[in-house]
């Protein structure tokens, strides 16, 4: 079997990238899902909230992915569901599994990664206690209550403020759970202002801030759980320990990338986002492989992974129609000073587009600050923020003109600065 | 009436069990969990010692070193993992050298084979990753890693296979003597046989204290541990012991059988036989101890701790004979490291014990081989297509992270005694196992848990009763 593009991931970033590729006119496309349905995990998320941006309207997440599915049924766009890719080779021949035609292989000109991410486990977390049913991570304990409509616990206490936790604090409530407290971490939540606001405050459910669970009690179903603050280097602080009562821990901890398969296939990871090293044409270290979405870096919007997507989606089209220029001198970009990352990692002058969107988070809660951009060791721009913290993704916009007419550019870094 | 009765469906049950069934015994093993494997068995290092390491004359150094030497072959017959990686004790002081030399001389009066001492270069040579800070090695070539869960499942089968019962969720309660022989009085109902055998690991002074007079103490020894990442599994190739040094009785750092790495186990006395917990204090200090052989062990691919209880008994021996005055009672007693090496040896010599008490005919249709369930993570493309032709669900992956299918989840379920529960599936297809640490794949495989037993979703567990994983419908309790 053979085809122009092949898109590992059914959800929100391969949707649009199979979308933007047929719109830029590549007629042999297919989506390569491993679940039942397209949509990826959107299709558990039915609160609102999605497509300010991309729609201008408030959706839900099944009613966001179906405007996806509406266009990649309306431009015939081929997909296999339940379909699970076991290895990419680097010359993009791929091994997939299904019931319906067993193992086979298919070859690709152009493959885009959007497999998502996974969450972080109890286990990465190292937190101590027994291991008893009743841990589960946000997302786990979202598929079966959003899907299934079944209730994993009814005592819940939550660690971690990612958006999956806050919602899942809300939602659990709504279902009939008491959720306790939700505690985090770090002395900020990882999550977007508006879920602390809409889901925890709402419903005055405590947010603890520097706070981590230190024991976990009950050795067949969870019988409570063991609170404490923690100091500034996150070590528990003895005597502050609190005891829960609830038959459930929910973990919002943070978000993985999915890169198994991409780096058995040799494309160069970052080790801060987990994510794939891309150019600004969202091509990783292997020529013709594209990443899109949470697979990339984790993002707190859909509508961004969108936007991402088209880019991914338009730059394959172009390599396969052999349009996309060979890359050139390519511009290191680098995150400093609190700029945790940058994606991409690199713009090449002469392929970018006339804006280039860059995207990043921030390590730390910074107020009054000043986002900079230096080429080389030139301040170009200096915006004062009011607020940023690691919770939201930051952005900046390269402009090409700008770009070429600073003679001998070298390397463009982002930086926080103070006054 | 049973002629006998084991108790504890451990990896030493588990090997009685076997060896007993080549024998026209008529035999049940009882366990108060609800699997095979659910105790010490599940939770230790899953080394095969090579077996310097014992008292040379000790029933532990007898054991261990046969032990190991019937290991490769039981892999074969049974279909479990086991590898010969090669153990090394690091050394970390040359004032430390007699030490060593010490530990040489036991391993060659236990008949270790190819035996010797390496030097610092070569120890560099064979593992990049360890210290500059030691000066040489004990190299034990016949050293492995098995997995414990396979090896204790394997040969629980076989004997089930061969004719053995298997009662779980049946905890003994009481031991009277009856007619020569014993009522076992438990929460299933009372069997009585002429012969017990007392393999109940941290229990196993509770029911030796009912029959006899002179009491023993087991005491659980907790080891904690970490697993980290398939990604750092070739950290190390060998796996890596320390001298004891000031600092106390040294971790170890090992590949698993499946890949993963591993560090382990702490050394701490409790006196609570059903505490499993992890502790942060017991895996700061594992991490602590096992930097000095590995500096730069990479923790931040941890996927999991877990603690394992060690059935001490006070003299650090094997217990395995008749029990004094108390003729035809069994212990099995004692069975701490090296028991998981040792098990196949023990399955061995206690059912000479058995036929020393009560001879009985061998079976002419013992079944000596096991096939276990089809790996297709591991499978060539070939064999996968072969597989999947056969059943389609072995082309549905439903546990990504460990590349489990669904064919293989079915297989475990209607195995003879297939698994029942979350934990179940872990140890037979490693479903879960992975680095999602069953995020994912837990949903799917309660759903294909209720389908092939025809249950509701709600009644699955992750180990037995009390564990259930889901509590009730949305909204039930407005």
């Amino acid at each position: 079997m053979k085809t122009e593009i092949a898109i590992i991931g059914g959800g929100p970033a391969g949707l649009a990238a199979a979308v933007a590729a047929r719109e830029a006119g590549v007629e042999d496309i297919l989506i390569i899902e491993r679940d039942n349905e397209l949509g990826g995990i959107l299709n558990q998320c039915i609160h609102n909230g999605f497509g300010l941006h991309t729609f201008k309207e408030e959706l839900t997440g099944p009613e966001y992915a179906g405007r996806y599915i509406e266009k990649v049924k309306e431009h015939k766009i081929p997909y296999m569901l339940h379909t699970i890719v076991v290895d990419i080779a680097e010359n993009k021949v791929i091994t997939v599994m299904n019931k319906e035609q067993g193992m086979f292989q298919i070859e690709a000109k152009a493959v885009i990664l959007a497999m998502g991410c996974r969450e972080r486990s109890r286990g990465a977390l190292n937190i101590p206690g027994y291991r008893p049913a009743g841990v589960y991570s946000a997302g786990t304990a979202q598929r079966y209550v959003n899907m299934e409509g079944r209730m994993p616990g009814k005592k819940v206490v939550i660690l971690g403020s990612g958006d999956i936790g806050l919602i899942m604090a809300r939602r659990m409530t709504l279902e009939g759970a008491e959720v306790q407290v939700v505690a985090e971490l770090m002395p900020y939540s990882g999550g977007l202002k508006r879920n602390i606001v809409q889901c925890l405050d709402d419903y005055d459910i405590p947010l603890k801030l520097s706070h981590t669970v230190v024991d976990i009690k009950g050795k067949k179903r969870v019988e409570g759980v063991t609170l404490a603050q923690v100091d500034e280097n996150r070590r528990p602080i003895p005597g502050t320990e609190e005891f829960y009562e609830c038959d459930t821990l929910l973990l919002s901890c943070g978000l993985i990338p999915e890169n198994e398969l991409s780096s058995q296939m040799g494309v160069d990871l970052n080790p801060v986002t987990s994510g794939p090293v891309v150019n600004e044409s969202l091509e990783t270290s292997v020529e013709g492989v594209f990443a899109c979405g949470n697979v990339l870096h984790v993002h707190d919007l859909v509508d961004y992974v969108s936007g991402e997507a088209k880019t991914a989606g338009e730059n394959a089209a172009a390599y396969v129609q052999g349009t996309l220029q060979k890359a050139g001198a390519e511009i290191p970009l680098k995150g400093e000073n609190g700029v945790r990352y940058t994606v991409p990692c690199m713009v090449d002058t002469e392929r970018m587009a006339d804006k280039q969107v860059v995207r990043f988070r921030v390590g730390n809660v910074y107020r009054d600050s000043y986002l900079c951009v230096y080429y080389n060791d030139k301040c170009m721009s200096r915006a004062k923020k009011k607020v940023m913290a690691p919770g939201e993704m930051e952005q900046v916009i390269l402009l090409k003109s700008k770009l070429e007419e600073f003679e001998g550019l070298k390397s463009i870094t982002i930086r926080i600065e103070q006054e | 009436m049973y002629d006998v009765v084991i108790i504890g469906a451990g990896v030493t049950g588990s090997a009685i069990a076997r060896e007993l069934s080549r024998y026209q015994y008529k035999t049940i093993v009882l366990d108060k969990n609800s699997d095979v494997c659910e105790g010490t068995s599940k939770a230790n290092s899953g080394i095969v010692h090579a077996g310097f390491d014992n008292e040379p004359g000790s029933v532990m150094a007898k054991m261990n070193v046969r032990g190991n030497a019937m290991m490769e072959q039981l892999s074969k017959d049974l279909d479990f993992s086991f590898k010969r990686n090669g153990s090394l004790v690091l050394c970390f002081d040359e004032k430390d050298m007699d030490k060593l030399e010490h530990l040489l001389e036991k391993g060659k009066k236990n008949g270790v084979p190819g035996i010797r001492i390496i030097s610092k270069e070569e120890v560099k040579k064979m593992e990049p990753n360890v210290t500059d800070d030691m000066v040489a090695a004990l190299y034990a070539p016949s050293g492995g890693i098995v997995c414990p869960f396979g090896l204790t499942i394997a040969m629980a089968e076989n004997a089930c296979e061969n004719g053995v019962e298997f009662q779980l969720n049946t905890e003994v309660v009481h031991i009277t003597t009856k007619d020569g022989g014993y009522v076992l009085e438990t929460s299933k109902g009372t069997f009585e046989s002429r012969i017990v055998i007392n393999a109940a690991g941290v229990y196993a002074d509770k029911f030796h204290n009912m029959v006899s007079d002179e009491k023993i103490t087991i005491i659980p020894r907790k080891g904690e541990y970490c697993l980290m990442d398939k990604k750092v599994g070739d950290y190390v190739s060998s796996t890596i012991f320390q001298l004891p040094t000031i600092y106390g009785k040294g971790v170890l750092i090992t590949p698993t059988v499946h890949g993963n790495l591993l560090t382990g186990p702490t050394a701490v006395d409790i006196e609570d036989k059903e505490n499993t917990q992890t502790t942060a204090d017991g895996l700061a200090d594992l991490l602590k101890r096992v930097a000095v052989s590995v500096p730069a062990v990479p923790t931040r691919q941890i996927i999991t701790s877990f603690t394992g209880l060690r059935a001490h008994w006070t003299e650090h021996e094997f217990i395995i004979k008749e029990v004094d005055g108390a003729p035809g009672f069994i212990d099995v007693a004692g069975i701490e490291s090296p028991g998981l090496s040792s098990s196949p040896a023990i399955g061995e010599y206690v059912a000479e014990l058995v036929q020393g008490i009560y001879p009985m005919e061998k079976k002419a249709d013992f079944k000596a081989e096991r096939k276990g369930i089809p790996n297709v993570a591991e499978a060539s493309f070939a064999e996968r297509q072969e597989l999947i032709k056969k059943n389609p669900a072995y082309a549905n992956v439903v546990c990504r992270c460990e590349v489990v299918t669904e064919g293989e989840i079915m297989d475990a379920i209607h195995r003879p005694l297939g698994a029942t529960t979350l934990d179940g599936i872990k140890r037979r297809t490693r479903a879960g196992m992975g680095r999602c640490q069953s995020g994912f794949c837990a949903p799917k495989t309660v759903e294909i848990l209720a389908r092939e037993l025809g249950k509701d979703v709600s009644e699955i567990t992750k180990s037995g009763e009390g564990s259930n994983y889901l509590t009730g419908y949305n909204k039930e309790d407005i």
